[in-house]
């Protein structure tokens, strides 16, 4: 166990070093010169020789990489072009909103999609199922942005059930942060509950036919106990992989979440920064980003060691 | 995960009987059924027909519309649908909304076509060889791990941040982001591959791996890379309406289904039928490949059949 988590956590390391290599390539790769960016057009030669010596721009490239290696690890992102904030004061600002929608969507799809699984596969061939797949066809061709659109028009403006944009933080009241995160968090799920429906519902259908299910039916134990204690237990192994390598999808769905129901969030973050050219953001947002996918990876991995022993070092999945 | 299309069939009703041989041989036959499958299943007809409509559209776009897509007219805006002349209505700009979303509808496409060829392109090589060669395995794992932790909004983000959004930038980024799931469906099936008899023959014979790769491993992958290709084409038209959504893919004036949305949203509530007509456009190209894809698995493998 211990090793196999070393391994991982280094393997880990190891991606996000190269990532970070990436990131700082692909900057560098930015067409236009950085100090005139930061110092505005009017700049004179003498202030753009200023600014490059002071970012180090003149340095050779693995110095400068290990400056930016340095500042990063420090927790220092630089200071947005933009509006002159800390990059980490804007992260601070933004990722918190995010994070909660995406936590609604995580649940939304789990209950919705686990749910859906588990009776599509015990009422096999009877109109559960039918009702189950129709549903992920549907969430799989529907794009989610257009849902939202849709939500808003219909549930939010038709009917006036739901706010159609905004965010209140959760301290300052979370009844009304709760209200505002449902629409969104629905139409940011909905997809990633179609993944899981389809594979609890897969996984089920294997766990129901085994021989220790039919043992546990036979020795009389109830039906719900086996579904729950046996079946469900070992389809969850693939439910958790299957979440984990979408959990990352769902930052990219969140962007777009964000900017249709207007939520000031990481998202919008990024998308200003791209439309602004704002480089020092830009940067900061891949990383971010990225050490994101890479930790959400090694958690899904140790949960999968956790629920089931039998997978160890060695044994790299397809 | 992977389907494993010249197994013997396992259940379900009995094919004719084939044994696997290098590719080549009883291909026919084979074709013929999955044919046969392909039109006994009725939800994939369903989707092959969506798909032709779609294609036909986009391909005769200029014929079947009455107007240039960005053609405006100021003194024709918000039309409601089945107005003379625009069966789907105009937007803001007074332009036709059936011109445009056949012509978005070809936009799809194509950054969905180029999606689709830049990932076989990069992945399938890299999948033979990963799963070919042992010492490249972990290498090239390694190298989609890393291209996995890059999502595809923060690489269409590095373009656009690079090169300025357009369309080509974006069916590059959707297509890059699809290489690692192409690269292991590819690599796994080749490492079945690898191990059945007429491959042992082919290498007992001395021929070269590159030889042993090309003619006796690719053509039993293909039927794989087909299906993962359908996979890839709905995600790249989804892709390509949420860059272009964002301001991050194509550019305006040329139409697109996602820049219509976006623009929809701005006058929903003037005109909700503008918000409905690119969605529901998007959802046919997607159910038609969806539906299609499954079918067309479902035929070429019949142990997957569920």
């Amino acid at each position: 166990m211990g090793r196999y988590l070393g391994i991982r956590a280094l393997q880990s390391v190891v991606t996000l070093v190269l990532s970070s290599i990436v990131v700082f390539l692909g900057v560098r790769a930015l067409p236009g010169d950085p100090a005139r960016a930061l110092a505005g057009e009017e700049a004179t030669p003498e202030t753009l020789a200023a600014i490059r010596a002071d970012l180090g721009l003149d340095d050779p490239l693995p110095q400068q990489y290990l400056a930016f290696l340095g500042q990063l690890v420090r927790g220092d992102l630089g200071t947005s072009v933009r509006t002159g904030q800390p990059v980490t004061e804007l992260l601070a600002a933004t990722l918190p909103v995010t994070l909660w929608l995406s936590l609604g969507a995580l649940l939304v799809a789990i209950v919705v999609g686990i749910g859906a699984g588990v009776a599509a596969a015990v009422y096999r061939g009877r109109w559960p199922e039918w009702l189950a797949n129709g549903f992920t066809l549907v969430a799989l061709s529907v794009p989610s942005f257009w849902l939202g659109i849709l939500a808003i028009l219909y549930l939010a403006v038709g009917l006036g059930w739901f706010p159609a944009s905004g965010f209140v933080p959760l301290r300052e009241d979370p009844l009304r942060w709760a209200y505002h995160l449902v629409l969104p968090s629905v139409v940011l799920g909905t997809a990633l509950a179609a993944v899981v429906m389809r594979q609890t519902r897969a996984s089920m259908i294997t766990a129901l036919s085994t021989d220790y299910v039919r043992t546990a039916r036979a020795k009389g134990m109830p039906r719900g106990k086996v579904l729950t204690r046996f079946a469900l237990r070992n389809s969850l192994i693939v439910v958790v992989t299957i979440v984990g390598l979408q959990l990352g999808g769902l930052i990219s769905g969140a962007v777009v979440t964000e900017r249709i129901f207007g939520l000031p969030g990481f998202g919008k973050l990024t998308l200003d920064s791209v439309f602004t050219r704002d480089y020092p953001v830009i940067q900061a947002v891949v990383v971010v980003v990225t050490a994101a996918y890479v930790v959400i990876n090694l958690a899904v991995d140790v949960l999968y060691s956790v629920i089931n022993p039998r997978i160890r070092v060695g044994g790299s999945q397809a | 995960m992977t389907s494993t299309p010249v197994d013997p069939p396992v259940g379900g009703p009995p094919p004719p009987p084939e044994t696997p041989k290098d590719g080549a041989s009883g291909l026919g036959s084979r074709r013929g059924r999955v044919v046969r499958e392909l039109v006994r299943n009725p939800l994939g007809l369903v989707g092959g027909g969506l798909l032709l409509l779609v294609v036909l559209v986009a391909l005769l776009a200029p014929l079947i519309t009455g107007y240039s897509p960005t053609q405006v007219d100021f003194d024709l805006p918000f039309q409601k649908p089945l107005t003379v002349g625009y069966p789907l209505g105009t937007d803001d700009l007074g332009r036709d909304v059936w011109s445009r979303i056949a012509y978005g509808a070809r936009a799809s496409l194509v950054v969905g076509l180029i999606a689709v060829g830049l990932a076989v392109a990069v992945g399938t090589p890299l999948g033979l060889a990963a799963g070919w060669w042992g010492w490249l395995d972990a290498l090239v794992s390694r190298l989609t791990d890393l291209m996995l932790a890059f999502p595809f909004l923060v690489l269409a983000v590095g373009l656009a941040a690079i090169n300025g959004a357009s369309l080509t930038g974006a069916a590059v980024a959707l297509g890059i982001s699809q290489v690692p799931t192409m690269v292991r469906v590819v690599r796994a099936e080749t490492i079945r591959v690898k191990e059945l008899e007429f491959v042992t023959a082919a290498r007992s014979l001395d021929a070269s791996a590159p030889r042993i790769l090309v003619q006796h491993v690719l053509p039993n992958t293909a039927s794989t890379i087909i299906v993962q290709a359908t996979v890839i084409m709905p995600v790249a038209v989804i892709g390509e309406a949420i860059l272009s959504f964002l301001g991050l893919g194509i550019q305006p004036p040329t139409p697109s289904l996602g820049i219509m949305l976006s623009d929809a949203q701005q006058y929903i509530f003037r005109a909700p039928s503008a918000a409905i007509f690119p969605g529901v456009a998007i959802a046919v190209i997607c159910l038609g490949f969806n539906l299609f894809g499954d079918a067309l698995r479902d035929a070429l493998d019949p142990t997957s059949r569920r």
